[in-house]
């Protein structure tokens, strides 16, 4: 594995072999010193383009329990619009010594266009609506824990699915490893189509005998776009206690995060026993370890 | 004097010879060879009438840092163009007889192309108050547009027709439904959901154009003249059918396609490059074939490059933030004698015929054919394939989606009235 820019032309075993690592990165997390030395030596830059606090710790704390040399650059959107070129930005960087770059920005693409500007590996952190894949990782990792494996899980993906990286990184992802991923949103807010899923604007068949359920965040952007009113929204797709009944018994529940309580979700339902999202975080981590490790160390996929 | 021996004639005519062509005065004085103080071995060449392109963005006034008259004019002759529309885009927009001109007089002192610049068909390109039809005629202008910006107001475009129509000024249109078709930058379907990019629908295209179809049916309608309608850079296959149903009920309707939505898909967007980012944006291969048989069956009357350069800086940013365009007065019509006419049989007198009768009809100039007595505004092309190196580019836009493609086609000899104004000949 070179890049990780999303998961086209993964396979199977490369994703489990991530995760196995992952594992063990997690074990580390568990220890009272949590530092190993697997990345001494290398300097990772994490390159937000588009600000986002979460994922920027998660990412910097991942490379420094490896013992990773770490710079951050913040850039705002703002100075690129002007037309400062995040080429010139890249290769600034790519002069000072970088061995991997964690790219993230509000537009589909520019982690693939910075592979033809960087020699160092790019790690997508995040691009646009495309995808989102350590978060991907980190749901699958903290699906495989609650529910052992997802061979034949169904699982639903509720929400803004047009606009949502995590959304589209999750129907690339899960269905390697054997799930049956349903998305399920507003019209205004579904792709056409989206291959490895099936789309419904009708929550109830997406939550019908679900092993899971993913809630992704609403932005304010879409009612101000016309694509949907709000009242709608909450009273036909907010996940509520009622709605979970269609699904399997305790079935858990994901949410990337940051939540808007009592919009996309009953505000009750994040604190209950349900609720993964503080799992979710936690093992951001391991996941991303173990990114950093086999992208700058490990040889194969 | 020169004398062009043993080349092979291509015009809408059809194709002939080898014959010998001996050019003196600025006319084709003979076909049955002559005396020449030049002569040249036209052997495995073809010559064809000057191409003539109907929308250039030669960013001159304001935006010279993409490209300007004296980079623009060189990259069409060197492209084999003798004619050359540009659009009023620019910054002030071509609004004004004065500022058209300017451009032409500036364009006449450089000895190149033959400039014909278009004209804002409203004020600052605004979309609400018109302009001077018969002075902007008088003062040169080729046709009226507001290329660069969708014309939302319909009542607008109606007044554009009639008012242009005594004057026989063709009123140019980029159809593109701006509400529906929102911030895409690419063509709307699965492949944009699977990319995570904004879409453009075909639909965008279609709608703009159907109702610009009734606009034109009610200048007609009041009109005492008839108006002319050009649809430019038309890319959907619905749009086409639209058109092809329009110019089968008598509406006076042109149109245009571009290189790029010839010769590229959506598919391109995979590598998320913003070379391919361009409005209307590149649609799928069925799209294409249709655009194919449209040329074929006349329904499109022209092909028009659409060259819009810009920085390389810019076309460096991500496909959310970088201009839309692609420059191509260079490639154009190797591009299309390689990808059209040698990979797929497309006839080579009905493409060059795209590339000079038909342009010229929309503009009301004659036809040019290789006979005795013809103006000696002709391009001499050579099949011999070499690759598509942007940096030898005189545009200033040294960038390509085709870049390292092999074509074959090239103009190596490009004459304006007689006058060589490119010469490439080994
Ligand atoms: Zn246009």
């Amino acid at each position: 594995m070179r890049h990780l820019l999303d998961f086209q032309g993964w396979t199977r075993p490369e994703v489990e072999n991530l995760l196995d690592t992952a594992r063990v990165m997690s074990e580390v997390l568990e220890r009272p010193v949590k530092k190993v030395p697997a990345l001494q030596g290398f300097t990772v830059a994490t390159v937000f383009f588009e600000p986002s606090t979460r994922t920027r710790i998660s990412f910097e704390l991942a490379a420094r329990r490896m013992s990773a040399d770490v710079v951050s650059f913040a850039a705002q959107a703002s100075s690129l619009q002007k037309g400062e070129s995040y080429k010139d930005t890249l290769l600034t960087l790519e002069a000072m010594g970088i061995d991997a770059y964690v790219i993230r920005a509000d537009s589909a693409g520019v982690p693939h266009q910075a592979t033809r500007w960087v020699k160092g590996v790019v790690i997508n952190g995040g691009d646009g609506r495309r995808a989102h894949p350590t978060q991907a990782l980190l749901d699958a990792y903290t699906l495989l824990e609650a529910l052992g494996t997802l061979e034949g899980k169904k699982i639903a993906i509720v929400g803004d699915i047009l606009h949502s990286r995590v959304a589209r990184s999750n129907v690339e992802l899960l269905p390697l490893l054997g799930a049956e991923v349903w998305v399920a949103g507003p019209p205004t807010l579904l792709p056409q189509t989206l291959p490895g899923a099936r789309l419904t604007p009708h929550l109830e068949e997406a939550l019908a005998e679900a092993d899971a359920v993913m809630v992704l965040r609403l932005q304010k952007e879409r009612m101000e776009a016309g694509l949907i009113h709000l009242q709608d929204y909450i009273a036909h797709y907010q996940v509520t206690e009622e709605r979970l009944r269609k699904t399997k018994p305790s079935a858990p529940l994901l949410h990337p995060g940051p939540m808007n309580r009592d919009i996309e979700l009953e505000g009750t339902l994040a604190d209950s026993e349900r609720s993964l999202v503080n799992r979710q975080v936690r093992n951001g981590q391991a996941v991303r370890m173990a990114v950093l490790y086999h992208l700058l160390v490990g040889k194969e996929r | 004097m020169l004398l062009i021996k043993n080349v092979k004639l291509v015009d809408a005519l059809g194709e002939r010879g080898p014959v010998d062509v001996l050019i003196g005065e600025g006319r084709i004085l003979s076909l049955n060879g002559g005396k020449a103080e030049t002569v040249m071995d036209g052997r495995g060449l073809y010559l064809a009438p000057g191409f003539v392109d109907l929308h250039a963005h030669l960013r001159e006034p304001g935006q010279e840092v993409k490209e300007e008259l004296s980079t623009g004019l060189l990259a069409a002759v060197r492209g084999g163009y003798t004619d050359i529309v540009s659009m009023p885009n620019t910054s002030p927009p071509v609004d004004t007889p004065e500022a058209v001109r300017a451009l032409q007089k500036k364009a006449q002192a450089l000895g190149l192309a033959r400039l014909h610049p278009a004209a804002a068909l409203t004020q600052a390109q605004e979309g609400k108050a018109l302009t001077e039809a018969g002075l902007l005629k008088e003062a040169g202008a080729s046709l009226l547009t507001d290329d660069g910006h969708t014309n939302e107001d319909a009542g607008v475009l109606a007044a554009g027709l009639l008012q242009a129509s005594p004057f026989g000024l063709p009123v140019a249109v980029h159809a593109e439904d701006a509400s529906l078709r929102r911030g895409g930058v690419m063509n709307d379907g699965p492949l944009a959901d699977l990319l995570g990019l904004p879409g453009n629908p075909p639909e965008a295209e279609a709608a703009r154009i159907a109702r610009d179809l009734e606009v034109l049916r009610y200048a007609v309608r009041r009109g005492k003249k008839r108006p002319h309608l050009h649809i430019q850079h038309l890319s959907t296959k619905r749009g086409l059918e639209l058109l092809r149903e329009a110019k089968r009920a008598g509406l006076p309707v042109t149109a245009e396609a571009t290189p790029h939505h010839l010769t590229l898909t959506e598919e391109a967007l995979k590598s998320f490059d913003p070379l391919f980012k361009v409005a209307p944006p590149l649609r799928t291969q069925e799209d294409r074939e249709a655009l194919m048989e449209g040329l074929l069956d006349g329904t499109l009357d022209a092909i028009a490059t659409d060259h819009a350069p810009h920085t390389q800086a810019e076309k460096e940013r991500d496909l959310l933030r970088a201009p839309f365009g692609i420059p191509s007065l260079e490639v154009a019509f190797p591009l299309l004698y390689t990808e059209l006419h040698l990979k797929r049989g497309f006839p080579l007198s009905r493409l060059v015929e795209l590339f000079t009768d038909g342009p010229r009809k929309v503009l009301g100039l004659k036809p040019l054919h290789l006979e005795e007595g013809a103006e000696a505004s002709l391009v001499l092309l050579d099949p011999k394939e070499r690759p598509v190196d942007p940096k030898a580019f005189a545009s200033k836009a040294r960038y390509s989606p085709w870049a390292g493609w092999i074509l074959g086609g090239w103009p190596v000899l490009t004459l304006v009235e007689g006058r060589a104004v490119h010469q490439a000949l080994e």
